[in-house]
């Protein structure tokens, strides 16, 4: 019996294999977002066009704005009059303008002398982008109160990553997501694939249990997912610099639960759906957008109205990002995170019990 | 004893009544054919009998096992090959051939002599993709690979829809040859003309079963005089005779239509009557089991 099921194992390996198209995109799927996430989209702020209004360019104020246009978020794109400020932020020449009051000079040292003056610098900005206007206003602050106040009330550190890379926080995300689409997505369409051609039939007529060859099915598209597994890794370690400092066996680990939660999830799916359409849309519309929306990889679930807040909790991309998230970039090791670990092996448990207990042994 | 016994099975989807109080038997090694258009019930039963399906009432053996109660028992020891193809597309001929084989826990080669005068006809094709060979190298491969385990019994739903009239000799064929090895063979056909290859056959339709018999006795059960008309004006035809004295049916045959009638028809009469039609041809006809299948349904 032990060779039969190897049979399965490599009947399955074939159809994969000689599914070049869908092989090519698993494969590189993970390595495109990566890209995309480490590089392209991000929301760090960079190149921020700024215009300065200075009733008197003082030595106070040129002395700012040397300071702007030096910092490497900002571009300094000149002085202008207080009655162009609205169209030049209008036609989006600039995205910040900052006003410089009349006696700045003189109310920037009262200020440093601690003495309460009135507002000596405005900031205007185009909040359209209000992730982009908020961070720029925290920079500007910090530009250009330097030297204008003796000393700063507040001294920030930023732990874990202090450069604030957006990449750190979408590699966890990247990977819930990507487990579900290959583990999930795939396997139930290859599961519901064999019920729409017909080959069902003939496998339940024969004296081989059907989930015996579904547990055969799972071994490629496990091997595959264990493959993008180390790839995300490695980008994540070599090209986007992701310190991994949790260790990197506990990452993996709770990696491997999670693709067995995901393939659980896919068997689950393949006996609700008949046809391969309908499997790809459960997949996409049950799975995909609650962990889009609602695991944290988009959004902080602290943000979400209080009810999505609730329903965060059966995302099992939640509890897997957020222990990654704090392996990967706060470096605790595994101990630290065991309620997301626990909860992750309850899901998984409940999923493969309830499955297993709906697949059907007939046609209905 | 028998190889299938079907007892008063019913099964209905919703409120459509698939099979509606079915009852036979096959004798060991016979073939036995189950003949009705598409919606009779034919692969419903099939799909009863494989136990892929429960039925609402009623009880079957294949056998001699309960449908019901051992149904894994029966699933290891009979082949079934669904009307669809159901084959892996993108696997080779050998691999699918190779992959049934595992799945019965048995080698190729051990049921090889039983395969072999069906495949070693499509052997020269055997690292070509299943997807790609012909309709009736596609059923040669299926059938083929649902006699891998040896089953006692064989059921063959619909096997030569879709096959040109060729590979459809050649597949009855080798239906008869499996038949001398003792196999009991169920097959299911649309095709009336095909009903003479099995050793007895049922008719049926929408549910029921109109006859059993075999194909020879079958055709015997038509007892009323049958006449075959023709003429250019086909449509025109066969509404005037509808309406001539002493004719029971007519339909639509071939090229021509056939006339059954009763003891009040005369037909010097009825050829005045439908004199023009200068064309009118008439001869008496013998029987098919399509008059037969026809008639049993107008009852």
């Amino acid at each position: 019996m032990k060779g039969n099921f190897l049979s399965f194992v490599k009947k399955e390996s074939l159809h994969i294999l000689r599914d070049t198209r869908t092989m090519l995109v698993v494969m590189l799927i993970p390595v495109v977002l990566m890209i995309l996430f480490g590089f392209a989209i991000s929301t760090e702020v960079n190149n921020i066009n700024v215009a300065v209004v200075a009733p008197e360019r003082t030595d106070g104020v040129k002395d700012a704005v040397e300071r702007l246009s030096q910092n490497e978020y900002f571009t300094f794109k000149g002085y202008i009059e207080s009655d162009q400020i609205d169209e030049c932020l209008r036609s989006g020449k600039v995205m910040a303008v900052v006003l410089f009051a009349a006696d700045y000079d003189r109310r920037a040292a009262q200020a440093a002398a601690g003495v309460p003056t009135e507002p000596i610098i405005q900031l205007i900005l185009d909040a359209s982008n209000v992730n982009t206007a908020g961070s720029a206003t925290a920079y500007l602050q910090n530009i250009l109160l330097g030297t204008a106040s003796a000393q700063s009330m507040f001294e920030t550190r930023m732990l874990f990553n202090p450069q604030m890379r957006s990449a750190y926080n979408f590699v966890p995300g990247i990977m819930g997501l990507i487990f579900i689409l290959v583990c999930a997505m795939m396997t139930s369409v290859s599961i519901v694939r064999e019920k729409e051609v017909g080959t069902m039939e003939v496998l339940l007529v024969s004296p081989v249990r059907p989930f015996k060859i579904i547990f055969a099915k799972m071994i490629p598209y496990f091997t595959i997912s264990c493959i993008v597994l180390v790839t995300i890794l490695l980008l994540a370690r070599y090209l986007l610099g992701v310190p991994m400092s949790g260790g990197v066996m506990g990452i993996f680990s709770l990696s491997l639960l999670y693709l067995v939660l995901s393939l659980s999830l896919g068997l689950l799916v393949s006996t609700i759906a008949s046809t391969q359409v309908a499997a790809l849309l459960v997949s996409a519309m049950v799975m995909m957008m609650p962990i889009l929306m609602l695991s944290g990889m988009l959004f902080p679930i602290e943000n979400l109205p209080k009810f999505f807040q609730v329903v965060s909790n059966i995302v099992p991309a939640r509890w897997y990002i957020d222990a990654v998230r704090k392996m990967m970039i706060q470096g605790v090791p595994m101990v630290v995170v065991w309620k997301d670990c626990t909860i992750l092996l309850g899901m998984t448990v409940v999923l493969l019990g309830v499955s297993l207990k709906k697949f059907n042994d007939r046609l209905e | 004893m028998y190889a299938i016994e079907v007892n008063n099975l019913a099964k209905s989807y919703g409120r459509v009544q698939a099979l509606d109080g079915v009852s036979f038997a096959v004798r060991r090694g016979e073939l036995f054919g189950l003949i009705g258009p598409d919606g009779a019930g034919k692969t419903t039963l099939f799909r009863l009998l494989t136990t892929l399906l429960l039925p609402d009432g009623g009880e079957a053996k294949v056998d001699g096992l309960d449908v019901v109660k051992d149904y894994l028992a029966i699933r290891s020891r009979v082949g079934y090959m669904p009307g669809r193809f159901s084959l892996y597309p993108d696997l080779s001929v050998e691999e699918n051939l190779g992959f049934f084989a595992a799945l019965f826990g048995v080698g190729v080669e051990e049921s090889y002599d039983l395969v072999e005068p069906i495949y070693k006809q499509i052997a020269p094709f055997r690292t070509r993709r299943a997807g790609k060979l012909s309709g009736g190298m596609k059923q040669k491969l299926a059938l083929s690979c649902a006699l891998i385990h040896r089953p006692s019994v064989l059921f063959l739903d619909e096997p030569t829809t879709g096959v040109d009239a060729v590979s459809r000799c050649e597949f009855w064929d080798m239906l008869a040859g499996l038949k001398q090895r003792g196999i009991t063979i169920l097959v299911s056909t649309p095709y009336m003309d095909e009903a003479s290859r099995c050793d007895r056959i049922a008719l049926c339709n929408e549910g029921h079963i109109l006859g059993i018999d075999t194909p020879t006795g079958i055709v015997g059960q038509f007892r009323s005089p049958l006449y075959a008309i023709r003429s250019r004006r086909t449509f025109a035809l066969l509404e005037a005779a509808r309406r001539q004295q002493g004719v029971v049916q007519c339909y639509p045959f071939g090229e021509s239509h056939h006339l059954v009638v009763d003891d009040t028809f005369d037909k010097e009469q009825f050829v005045r009557a439908l004199s023009d039609f200068e064309d009118l041809h008439i001869e008496p006809a013998t029987p098919t089991i399509e008059d037969v299948f026809i008639k049993l349904m107008k009852r």
